[in-house]
């Protein structure tokens, strides 16, 4: 195995091009090196990108947030910027493992791992995330929703790789939450997630809304029925039972050790309606 | 394949090493550095055994390759104590019979050690939630949480 380090996009993506046999792309190692490790992955090339300039930052773009993709979950939580306007997704990242995990893992790499169950995914989805891919042909931006295409696979080509997200500007009175259901009170991976992001507009009803589910299908799922659910309502009991109803419709669980179908489809429209509740207080400008 | 040259900072002191591309900063401090206070308990990031600070950060040393280091600065366990003065959390781990067979506790002072800089005054909740990553086979933790809680008053009487 080789370990190269380059100090540029160009450099990174020439490597990727012309380095025979497999390469992969090194950036908190949280998932890369357990899969070492095990020997489930036996790559000649490890292409560590954090010597790259802007890997580390969080950079304020066009009233939202760019974030290089070696930024850490507890970088994310410790800004406090990114964190009022996006609470959601600074949750759904704080969540991911232990303290020591924090320390290292990485939005990107909690797309790119292309787990189901990743917790970040739905609500980079529901935010309206960007993923911005390096490649050959230089870079290209993607809503997060067309990164996965299946348990461990995503879209990237040969040669690209994220360098960073891009959560856009937070409109005005809007909120976003993602709430999980794990058998313990951390260090799970979701048995099912759910994001909201909903914008409100004068008089509190609910103008816009994206709804993403994680861990019930092959990759992340956007409820867009879910989002009508919401639109026009002031997220009350009715809204929140119809909401419930579409959620669960659309999930599209597996039956495992982690749980039933019957339980995650029934807990993704649970799941919908507190994550809703929450993002709508948080939208009025509600402390929650 | 030729070995890699990484000069890093390990506990204040200026440090070069070669290593394998594949090895991991915890093979590097146990078995080329004979810095063996950091243990190898799963591997995979689970266990926080190997807890190590890197510029500050608390990480598991096992998840993070050797040539990594490259220009960091690495606090291990043996830059805890200042000479055979013990760390205030060392000398309350063993006041409060923080330990038992001891694997894990390297790794939980570290993480203790990081918490403390962060938060002088955590609540108990906080210390069991910091600590999520370490485990302990033995204790049942109430002893390591006491422990933790009870350096915490010591180093704040203490400035």
């Amino acid at each position: 195995m080789r370990y190269e380090a380059p100090d540029s996009i160009e450099g990174a993506v020439g490597l990727l091009a012309r380095t025979p046999g497999a390469c992969h792309v090194l950036a908190g190692g949280t998932d890369l090196l357990v899969r070492l490790r095990s020997e489930t992955l036996e790559p000649e090339t490890i292409l560590d990108i954090k010597r790259i300039p802007g890997m580390h930052e969080i950079t304020p773009e066009d009233g939202g947030w760019r974030i290089g993709a070696a930024v850490s979950g507890a970088q994310i939580n410790e800004h406090d910027g990114l964190c009022a306007d996006w609470p959601g997704v600074a949750e759904a990242v704080g969540l991911i493992g232990s303290t020591q995990i924090q320390g290292r893992a990485t939005l990107a790499g909690n797309l790119c791992n292309a787990s189901p169950a990743a917790d970040s995914v739905p609500a980079m989805v529901a935010a309206g995330a960007l993923a911005r891919i390096a490649g050959p042909d230089g870079t290209r931006d993607v809503p997060v929703a067309e990164v996965p295409t299946g348990p461990g696979k995503t879209s990237l080509d040969t040669g690209e790789f994220i360098a960073s997200i891009f959560l856009p500007a937070r409109p005005e009175r809007s909120g976003d939450a993602y709430l999980r259901f794990i058998p313990r009170t951390e260090m799970d991976i979701a048995v099912v997630g759910c994001a909201v992001s909903l914008t409100l507009d004068a008089d509190s009803t609910v103008d816009s809304a994206r709804v993403a589910l994680g861990a019930v299908g092959p990759t992340v799922v956007e409820v867009e029925t879910a989002a009508e659910a919401l639109v026009g309502t002031q997220v009350r009991e009715g809204a929140q039972q119809q909401l419930a109803t579409v959620c669960s419709a659309a999930a599209r669980p597996i039956d495992d050790k982690r749980g039933t179908e019957h339980f995650r489809t029934h807990v993704a429209g649970v799941l919908a309606r507190r994550a809703a509740a929450i993002a709508y207080a948080r939208a009025k400008g509600d402390r929650a | 394949m030729s070995q890699i040259h990484v000069t890093t900072t390990i506990n204040g002191d200026a440090t070069e090493f070669l290593c394998e591309p594949e090895e991991t900063l915890l093979d590097v401090l146990r078995d080329r550095l004979g810095l063996t206070g950091s243990k190898e308990g799963c591997g995979t990031g689970d266990c926080g055994a190997c807890s190590v600070t890197v510029d500050g950060r608390l990480v598991c040393s096992c998840l993070m390759l050797g040539a990594e280091a490259q220009g960091a600065r690495v606090e291990t366990i043996e830059g805890m104590a200042d000479g055979d003065d013990l760390h205030p959390l060392q000398q309350t781990f063993l006041d409060h019979a923080g330990l038992q067979c001891g694997i894990c506790t390297p790794g939980i002072l570290v993480a203790a050690k990081s918490l403390l800089e962060r938060n002088p005054a955590p609540s108990e909740e906080e210390v069991r939630y910091w600590l999520a990553g370490n485990l302990c086979r033995c204790t049942g933790y109430d002893k390591i949480v006491r422990a933790v809680m009870a350096a915490a008053d010591d180093m704040r009487r203490a400035s």
